[in-house]
């Protein structure tokens, strides 16, 4: 294995796991506040094909991220008018919500389907990007994947470092207590639901217009889910979504480890691409195992509903 | 002067029952501002979709085949939502069921046995249980929720009917289609009436939600699950098994699931492809939720979602638009539900704003 062969491998891995912190950190967010939204996957598709349809009509990659985010801002709202004004069930809510998303994005995407888009230029850092074998990876990539790095600092910032992080997190620990001291427990929600919601949108953005850069239904096969995954991998602590990200990210391009191995085994490709849902599976099975990991970390009222006035 | 929900003092039954006639005509409506956005007659577009599909004998008998496999996944799956497991990899269980009784097809080729069908179609309920024992036993035994890990199985099972469709079990006289051999006669399910496609499934889907009637209002398990998902510490307090409830739930909704996707195998389609189920197993969800869970809902909804199925393809025909209208407008239905059913719990008030 050359050094060329590690550093396009270390490359991938960082692209491949960047939508998956992204959504992750988002999803995060929402649950920390107590909401549990399952519709990451369909509001990452909404967001994909949003993004895809303006950056193709307009030209411009940067305003399809801002179409994505508004697209899945949109979204998360049809989640929170079921699930936090109509008090609907949060997992029922979530799975109308990725139903329906799915189904949207097939819809609007239609005739999009044999459109390409011009791939986006990566940002260099300049110097650092010639470091051997890492300097891709880090250095010279799309301006979402640094995004994604600061995004990391800020949600554990305001989660942990802010007045409003200690409120939000209040509000997933104990509703019924933030509310009693005066907070809008609903408001917060909401808030925090319309973060996850964009987070997903841009998510789905960074799919369509930077990573492939096109638009097939389909497309973002199970990463929405593989996100909500994460935000249990990383038992609901910022930092660990990257490591979690990145693990996933590298079985997601496991095809390109074994074509450029050079080792002549004979694997379907089918075995290949099950690899990220496999390892998903394998992954809950190891950190849910120990019930007290998940009963310590997890927010104390996710996925129930709040009633204000009960 | 503004709204405000208020809780009722008990659940509405009325409402419960309302609720679903409330989404399914709201869905009408949102069609029509749908259609009239696309730019389309509402009209038109609301005959097309909604009225053209059923307009003959053949497609009502298309209606009901279509919906044989909705009502087959939503009865089981109804068992587990009962108490509360959340066993949404039904497309998975489907298509495993399929790939078990296909696969017995496949093996005892030629086989003119009585046996093969019902073995089959015993295969199919097998394979949808073995898949959804998966998620039930990580679940009891290892706590991961059942919910991401019956989803990512869905997208193993795909893989895995991807891999034989195009290796091991493609027919060798296919032209390279990614496709076993025709099933023989005697492997295909019976026709009910001639000249349409509706076969002996549709009475294996009456008689699940027979069953499924059964095992929810007669059977002391059935009550147990439900108590187990209205009341939790009740049924822990009687010593109701919570890792029971998961294993009937998963299992029941698996079976059924697999008896779906054997029967398009040995029905309609003929053959494993890798386009067994167009999301049947999703839709299913959607069916057991606007069927109330009861299995009289179920047969009622499976026939309004295979009708959305339908829509979707004459949408296409005649309107120009693509058939994943269809599936805009389940999500729709869903929606529309959930949404209406706040009424079962509360309802509006006119209240003073406070100042």
């Amino acid at each position: 294995m050359g050094l060329n062969f590690i550093s396009s491998i270390l490359f991938a891995t960082v692209v491949a796991g960047t939508p998956l912190i992204i959504v992750a950190l988002g999803e995060l967010v929402t649950e920390k506040a107590g909401v549990l939204n399952l519709g990451a996957e369909g509001t990452m598709s909404v967001g994909a094909v949003a993004a895809f349809a303006v950056a193709h009509h307009t030209g411009n990659p940067f305003l399809g991220i801002l179409a994505g985010m508004a697209a899945g801002i949109l979204m998360s709202l049809l989640f929170g008018i079921s699930a936090l004004t109509l008090m609907a069930n949060q997992v029922a809510s979530g799975l109308a919500l990725s139903i329906f998303g799915v189904g949207l994005s097939a819809f609007i995407g239609k005739p999009y389907e044999s459109v390409a888009l011009a791939s986006v230029e990566p940002i260099r850092i300049p110097l650092l990007h010639k470091i051997p074998v890492f300097g891709p990876a880090l250095f010279e990539q799309q301006g979402l994947v640094y995004f994604s790095w600061v995004l990391i600092v800020l949600v554990a910032w305001f989660l942990y470092r802010t007045k409003a992080g200690l409120v939000l997190r209040a509000v997933g620990e104990s509703p019924v207590s933030a509310h009693s001291i005066g907070y809008g427990v609903v408001k917060i929600r909401y808030q925090a639901v319309l973060f996850g919601g964009a987070m997903a949108g841009i998510g789905g953005a960074f799919m369509s217009v930077f990573y492939t850069p096109m638009w097939v239904e389909g497309m973002v096969a199970g990463r929405g889910w593989i996100a909500l995954s994460l935000v249990v991998f990383a038992t609901w602590r910022p930092a660990r979504v990257m490591i979690g990200a990145y693990l996933f990210g590298g079985c997601m391009i496991a095809q390109m480890f074994v074509q450029g191995s050079g080792v002549r085994i004979n694997i379907p490709a089918q075995a290949l691409s099950a690899m990220p849902y496999a390892a998903t599976v394998l992954v809950l099975v190891l950190i849910s195992r120990n019930r007290s990991t998940i009963r310590l970390n997890s927010p104390a009222s996710l996925g129930q509903t709040f009633l204000p006035d009960a | 002067m503004w709204l405000k929900f208020e809780q009722r003092p008990e659940p509405s039954k009325t409402m419960s029952y309302l609720s679903p006639l409330l989404a399914v005509a709201l869905m009408f409506l949102s069609g029509l501002i749908l259609f009239l956005v696309l730019g389309k007659s509402p009209l038109e577009g609301f005959k097309v979709f909604f009225l053209n599909p059923i307009k003959d004998s053949y497609g009502i008998a298309e209606l009901f085949l279509k919906a044989t496999p909705l009502m087959l996944c939503a009865v089981g799956l109804s068992v587990g939502f009962k108490a509360n497991v959340w066993n949404i990899g039904a497309e998975g269980q489907l298509l495993i069921g399929a790939l078990v009784g296909g696969g017995l097809a496949l093996h005892f080729e030629g086989s003119t046995s009585p046996f093969l069908l019902p073995g089959m179609i015993v295969a199919g309920a097998l394979g949808g249980m073995a898949w959804a024992a998966i998620p039930a036993f990580l679940r009891t035994r290892f706590n991961a929720n059942e919910i991401l890990t019956s989803l990512m199985l869905v997208y193993i099972a795909e893989l895995v009917v991807s891999w034989l469709v195009h290796g091991p079990w493609k027919d060798p006289d296919g032209f390279n289609f990614p496709q076993t051999k025709l099933l023989s006669a005697k492997a295909t399910l019976p026709l009910l009436v001639e000249g349409t496609r509706v076969n002996a499934a549709l009475l294996l889907g009456i008689g699940a939600l027979l069953v499924g009637w059964i095992f929810m209002n007669k059977s002391f398990l059935g009550y147990q699950m439900k108590v187990a998902g209205q009341a939790e510490h009740a049924g822990r307090y009687a010593g109701f098994s919570a890792k029971r409830s998961v294993w009937i739930g998963m299992l029941a909704g698996g079976a059924m699931a697999g008896i779906a996707g054997i029967s398009e195998v040995s029905g309609p389609i003929g053959q494993i492809t890798e386009h067994i189920s167009p999301g049947y197993g999703f839709a299913a969800m959607i069916v057991a939720f606007v069927g109330r869970l009861s299995p009289i809902g179920i047969f009622f909804s499976s026939l309004l979602m295979a009708l959305l199925y339908m829509g979707g393809e004459q949408a296409q025909q005649y309107l120009n638009l693509p058939s994943s209208i269809s599936k805009v407008f389940q999500g729709m239905l869903l929606f529309f539900l959930l949404g209406s059913d706040v009424f079962i719990n509360f309802r509006l008030r006119l209240v003073r704003r406070r100042k």
